[in-house]
Parts: C-alpha cells; structure tokens; sequence
C-alpha cells in the first residue's frame, strides 16, 4: 500500500511539474500578458511607404509602447498604406494635430510607428485618423542619395579647384 | 537474377505486412482505451514507469541543451551586436524544435526500449497468452494503459525540456556572459507567441508521443519471442523512432512555420 502511494505521489509531482512547465512557458516566454489589454480604441494613419512595419508591431510615443498596429491595407485608389492602431484606452489624451513616422529600433532592429504629440487643444478621436504622417526610411535609397550626392559634390569641387 | 527480384519482393511483402499489422493493432489499442477508464490505476502506475523516471533525464539534458545553446548563440550574436536576441534565440529553437524532438528522441531510449523489452518478455515468458487464458485482455491490462501513458508523459516532458532549457539558456546568457535581463525576457516575449510557437510545439510533442508509444508497444507486442528477438525489437524501437520523429518533425514543421 506504501508503494502505491509513492507511485501516485511520484505521479501527482510529474504531471504538476509539467503543467507548471506549460505555464511558465506561456506566461514567462511568450506574448501572453500583451494580449491581456487588447480593449482601446483605433486610429489610421496613411503612409506612402511602410517599410518592414507588420501587424503586432508596437505604436510608441516618447518610446513607451502604448499600442500595436492592428491592420495594414493598402488603398489602391491613393496608392497609400492605411495602417489601422490599437491604442489602449487609458492613453485617449493624443492631440487631435499629433504626427506618426514609421522609426527602426536600432540600426537593424524592427520597424514601430512612433507617435509625435502636437499641440491642438482637442484629442484625437477613437476611430480618427493621423494627418501628418512620414514614411519609413528605405535603407537602400538613403544609400542611393548619399552616393549620389557624393559623386555630385565631389565632381563640383574638382571643376572649382581646376577653374583657376 | 530471379533470387534477387525475389528478395526484393519478399523484403517489400514483410515490410507492408508489418505496415499494417501495425495499424491494425494501433485500431485494436484505440478500441481498448475506453476500458481504462474504470482502471485509472493502471494508467498511473505506467505514468510512473514511463513518466517520472524520464522525467530526470529529460530535465539535465534540457538544462544543457539550454545552457549550450545560450553559449552558441551568445557567440554567434556578439558579431552583431545583437546579443540581447539571444533569449529569442533559445525560447525559440526549444519551443519550435529542440524540445519536441530532442525529448521525443530520449523518450524512445529511455522510456521506449524498456515497454518493448517489457512486453516482448512477457510475450517470450507467455504471460501474455496466460492472461488470454484467464480471458485477461492483455490489449486493454498491458497495452493499452503503456500507449496512453506515452501520450500523457509526451508533452509535459517536452514542456519541461523546454522551459528548463530556457532557464538554463537564461543562467548562462544572463549569469555568466552578461546579457541584460530584462532584455533577455522582454525580447524572448515580444517575438514567442502563444499559438504559433507554443502550442504548435506541444502539438508537435503529441503527435511525436503517439507516434513512439504505438512504434514501442507494437515492437513488444510483434517481437520475436525469444531473448534474441526481444534485443532485436527494443534496437528497432530506438531506430524506427528516431527515423519517424525526425521524419514527422520535417513534415509537420513544414505545415506549420513554413508558409511565413
């Protein structure tokens, strides 16, 4: 009878073990705890060019993270990028003037929308729409510009060294 | 000529047979299940035999496998100055592959080969056949309590496996190299997700427990029965599991994360 119960002790701590393991895998390693406050309200933004941005990238202002984009369509009248956020409602104090440009956390890092609060008396609407926007920095043509404009000045110096 | 072709169609014929010998057997077991629900004990105790005595294994190679990785990946990051990745690095390869697979592969040899030894003596000693005398079932009073034990002890020993190896990933990442912590988690969550990542993997570690429970007790219950043919049957569990669970894994990896 002893044996049956260090069995069934033996059994009880395994299967707790590996439910407490499931847990810890849910809570500690993934995205649980941000699905907890999905409830705010939404706004739309218009982009000319996203970049990388994707749904579930994060919606900061000042760095904080007070959202997540929700949507991204593209509109094939404007031929813009309407990118739908979540923000989270105790955040509602956005001015109605606030601007969002699509940023890069760190050089190779993910690409957030970042939020730039203006200085209009009223606030943003649930469901509004962010007038002033800015689109992402393509890596690629920054590089094409600065190359460009490299050769460019460079040539112009030569010209005026060689004129005199 | 003629002896060859031969060979060859009797080593497909015997293949085949066993094929579905051993589907029909895994329908005989699915048929006998219903019955252990009035003899949870029988269950409990193969969860013991199959479970918590794996459940050592499971845990140091886990933590090593965890503690490797953060070092492996720790170096590999440090290039790109990335290195506060590397809990996203470990979470992820333990949750999407290293946990299912690399349990399921210590399951077989540890919990695997001893049901096949197991029942392929009893089978050599005619227990089996003396239950059947008694009109014991020995599908519904050996089998069928040792093939859903697998199923349980599957997934919550991958669970472990991957939760201690992101522990040890952490003690490693974290204590030794000097990764920032809160780093190390905050990156880890932002980018593991629940459904995608965790739960196909506790699939993943289902489907790998069936797969090696029915490969061990059917190898028991169609070996041989003699001491050779019970050796021979626990070397075949070993094997064919690896080969199913490695083959699964590809399989099943390409449904679920290959269409990002």
């Amino acid at each position: 009878m002893m044996q049956k119960r260090t069995i069934e002790i033996g059994v009880g701590v395994f299967v707790a073990a590996g439910i407490a393991a499931l847990v810890m895998l849910a809570m500690k390693v993934s995205n649980l705890a941000a699905f907890t406050n999905q409830q705010g309200y939404e706004v739309t933004a218009r982009f000319d060019n996203i970049g990388g941005l994707k749904e579930r990238s994060a919606v900061t202002v000042a760095g904080v993270r007070i959202g997540r984009v929700k949507s991204i369509v593209f509109d094939d009248k404007d031929y813009e990028a309407v990118v739908t956020m979540n923000i989270e409602s105790q955040h509602d104090r956005l001015p109605a003037d606030t601007s969002a440009s699509i940023l890069t956390a760190g050089l190779l890092g993910e690409q957030y929308v970042a939020l730039e609060p203006g200085g209009d008396e009223a606030f943003l609407k649930p469901g509004g729409d962010i007038k002033l926007t800015q689109s992402a920095i393509i890596l690629e043509k920054m590089v094409g510009q600065f190359l460009f404009d490299k050769a460019a000045g460079g040539d112009g110096k030569k010209e005026e060294g060689a004129a005199p | 000529m003629m002896g060859w072709l031969q060979r060859l169609g009797s080593t497909s014929l015997s293949v085949f047979e066993r094929l579905g010998r051993g589907n029909l057997f895994l329908l005989r077991i699915l048929a006998a299940l219903p019955s252990l629900v009035l003899r949870p004990g029988l269950v409990i105790a193969q969860l013991y035999s199959v479970g918590v005595l794996s459940m050592t294994l499971i845990v140091i190679s886990g933590l090593n496998v965890g503690m490797v990785l953060g070092l492996q990946g720790y170096n590999t990051l440090v290039d790109f100055g990335s290195e506060e990745s590397l809990g996203q690095l470990v979470a992820l390869s333990l949750v999407r592959e290293l946990g299912p697979v690399v349990a399921a592969l210590l399951f077989a040899g540890r919990a695997g080969s001893a049901l096949t030894a197991e029942i392929g003596l009893m089978k050599a000693t005619e227990q089996l056949s003396g239950m059947e005398m008694m009109a014991v079932d020995p599908l519904k009073r050996v089998v069928a309590p040792r093939f859903i034990a697998g199923i349980i002890s599957m997934p919550l020993l991958a669970a472990m496996f991957s939760a201690v190896g992101v522990l040890g990933g952490f003690f490693v990442g974290v204590g030794l190299l000097g990764v920032d912590s809160g780093a190390f988690w905050s990156q880890m969550q932002s980018k593991v997700d629940l459904y995608d990542d965790i739960l196909n993997g506790v699939i993943k570690s289902i489907v790998f427990g069936c797969v090696a429970a029915w490969i061990a007790v059917f190898e028991g219950y169609d070996a041989v029965p003699n001491t050779e043919g019970v050796s021979r049957a626990t070397t075949r569990t070993v094997v064919h599991t690896a080969f199913a669970v490695l083959g699964l894994d590809f399989i099943l990896t390409a449904l679920m994360f290959g269409d990002e």
